[in-house]
């Protein structure tokens, strides 16, 4: 009975909830049909600039709210103190330099930020090579896909799971502990406790999930290599693993680089995995949950805004470089 | 060229408004080359035999078992999860589907209330997250590929370069906007908004973060309708904004659905703007943020636990399942987001 109750007073929110959203898009959809109608019969010299301010105007404003007045005002307050009020010069930036606790974040950040994506990458590489002959390929291509479709929250829920341990003397529940019994190896550790191990285990969740897009792009990369090209290495000679190496490889480099990138930038800004399964405990910490965890658990702000830009610096090559790859890319194709 | 090889190129020029006539590959969103391809062959074959099949489907189980273990944990009784492990299912299939409603509507979690409202939460915000930016920047993509003007061609450049800018560099100051205001010495340049408890911030927040890319992509698109259809218009008298409505907008159908597909997905799976922007509280906190508070905070009951993940999982699994095309597509495009 109660149940029932909690029930029914649960699907009236949702009844309200799901309204409210409906009616916020049919306000934003009619103010700007009412502002179209109007601005539509304004003609003349007044008409282009009506345009452009119309249309361009929202996006704008919304980007110099949004981003560009946040990105200068963080690196502002990445010089004050934490609570705001006072200049500290660059005394954040040693903070974050010479802590101890920061350094393991750093040095996991790193550690992740290279093995998950060239882990990633080279199982996507040999997956895209592989799964071409084989039969009912679209199958395997969307299974493996799949996890990037989930969340990473969801993600880090899946593996958590997976990583569950109980002691020896009982029935386990999560798949690796009982795998390693099976397997012979009598007291299996509290996988995700267990320094630096769980760091690996941990990225093992952000493989599973970039695998996928690493095999259809380099998949589709490798298709497009000219038919002709292969055929002349061919004709020389070259065999297996040497045209793999010498021909298909140079010839989607600049695809592997991008993917490399991407997934990089992925990782480094991810805290999901993190937050979800072990809430940066345990020595697994990371740059981007360390950030969120100084800037709103704990209000240090000064800090909080000086990791943001930490972080902020060490994408921004990246990016550069993967925008610069794919420019390159499409030019030569 | 395919869709697929370069990531953040958008839709091809080739792009047809009518995509499903085309043949469409299953996961790869890659044109089917003919039949038989010598030179790929010639790769193909050194890497094919039963060993290569064999760890295609080893990699394949592996990918497919962990959450196939969270949906069978999802359907077993409570004693029968805390006792064994999920693959006794194969031997004892008793499966239930109590977990859910439990889920749902009773908690459980030593909280009252289930995840109901969270779960609306989550729809309630991806629903406005995505139609907001998807309209602001169709415009803003127009006014700069067909309205231009002098600077316009900075303006595109820098919204482009916005890309860069991890979402962590704007979470403080934003907050610091909704909940303070904004002032100018003791001038009040914006008043501070009692928006606590409410979608607004969030929506706002997304709607922001997802301009950058999708006017770059949709400017990728709509740069490229033919001239003379354009000029034609404007010859017959079609003020912008008619253009807009009547002929850019049916004509950009495939490029707004992989990127309307793409945000809605990524705003129902995003973490770090729902906890940041939403608080944790079951008036605005979507699934995710619950989800990851429970995670961390509970010990045992992870029937409830599978049953509540899966609950999430469940909308992102349909969508990719059912519109694999555009989602493949939309995802690869904005793979660098945010």
């Amino acid at each position: 009975m109660r149940a029932a109750l909690l029930a029914d007073s649960a699907w009236t929110d949702a009844t309200v909830k799901l309204g409210n959203s409906l009616g916020a898009i049919a306000v934003f959809l009619g103010i700007l049909l009412a502002i179209f109608f109007a601005a539509g019969r304004a003609t003349g010299r007044f008409g282009r600039p009506l345009a452009v301010l119309v249309f361009l105007g929202p996006a704008v404003v919304l980007l110099v709210i949004g981003l560009i007045a946040p990105l200068i005002r963080t690196v502002y307050l990445s010089f004050r103190s934490d609570d705001s009020t006072r200049f500290v010069g660059g005394k954040n930036y040693g903070w974050a330099l010479t802590t101890d606790s920061i350094h393991q974040v750093l040095l996991n950040t790193a550690l992740w930020l290279v093995v998950a994506p060239l882990a990633a990458t080279a199982l996507g590489l040999v997956l895209a090579l592989l799964v071409e002959r084989m039969k009912r390929q679209a199958v395997y291509k969307s299974l493996i896909f799949m996890p990037m479709a989930v969340s990473l929250v969801g993600a880090g829920i899946i593996w958590k799971f997976v990583y569950e341990a109980r002691d020896p003397s009982q029935q386990q529940i999560g798949l690796l502990s009982q795998l390693a019994i099976r397997l012979g190896w009598s007291h299996p550790p509290n996988w995700i406790l267990s320094h630096p191990l769980n760091n690996f285990l941990l990225m093992a969740v952000m493989v599973w999930v970039q695998t996928g897009f690493a095999m259809v792009v380099l998949s589709a990369a490798i298709k497009a290599i000219p038919d002709e090209v292969t055929e002349a290495a061919r004709l020389d000679g070259a065999r297996g693993l040497q045209l793999f190496w010498f021909v298909t490889v140079p010839m989607i480099r600049t695809t592997l680089v991008v993917v490399l990138t991407t997934v990089m930038i992925t990782t480094l800004k991810a805290f999901d995995i993190i937050r979800t399964m072990t809430g940066g405990n345990f020595g697994t910490q990371v740059l981007a949950n360390e950030m969120y965890s100084q800037s709103f658990e704990q209000y240090n702000i000064g800090r909080g805004s000086t990791l943001a830009v930490i972080l902020f610096l060490a994408v921004l090559p990246l990016v550069a470089y993967n925008i610069v790859q794919l420019r390159k890319e499409r030019e030569t194709r | 060229m395919s869709d697929a090889a370069m990531p953040t190129s958008g839709p091809t020029p080739k792009a047809q408004p009518t995509p499903k006539t085309q043949p469409t590959p299953k996961a790869s969103s890659a044109p089917k080359t003919g039949p038989a391809r010598p030179g790929v062959k010639a790769v193909r074959s050194s890497f094919s035999g039963p060993l290569a099949s064999v760890f295609v489907i080893a990699v394949t189980v592996l990918w497919t078992i962990p959450t196939f273990g969270l949906l069978a944990t999802s359907l077993r009784p409570k004693e029968a999860v805390a006792s064994s492990g999920w693959w006794e299912v194969f031997v004892h299939p008793d499966m239930i589907l109590s977990n859910y409603h439990t889920v749902l509507f009773e908690g459980g979690f030593g909280v009252s209330g289930g995840l109901m409202p969270y779960l609306v939460n989550s729809l309630a915000i991806s629903v406005p997250a995505t139609v907001f930016p998807l309209v602001l920047s169709a415009m803003a993509a127009y006014a700069l590929a067909w309205v231009r003007f002098k600077g316009s061609d900075t303006v595109f450049f820098v919204i482009f370069a916005l890309q860069v800018v991890p979402l962590q560099m704007a979470l403080i100051p934003l907050l610091q906007l909704f909940s303070g205001g904004a002032h100018l010495g003791s001038v009040t340049v914006l008043p501070a908004l009692d928006l606590g408890g409410t979608y607004v911030p969030v929506w706002l927040a997304h709607t922001m973060f997802a301009l950058p890319l999708a006017t770059f992509l949709l400017h990728n698109f709509i740069s490229q309708l033919p001239r003379d259809l354009m000029e034609a218009a404007v010859v017959d008298g079609a003020s912008h904004f008619k253009i807009f409505r009547s002929i850019v907008l049916p004509l950009c159908t495939p490029a707004l659905a992989s990127f309307a597909i793409f945000e809605f997905l990524w705003v129902w799976n995003d973490l770090l703007v729902a906890l940041t922007f939403a608080g944790g509280t079951p008036e605005a906190a979507p699934m995710t943020v619950r989800l990851a508070q429970l995670s961390g905070s509970f010990g045992g009951r992870w029937e409830l636990l599978t049953a509540g993940a899966f609950l999430s999982l469940i909308v992102p699994l349909i969508v990719f399942f059912s519109l694999q095309r555009y989602f493949v597509r939309g995802l690869l495009a904005g793979s660098v987001k945010g």
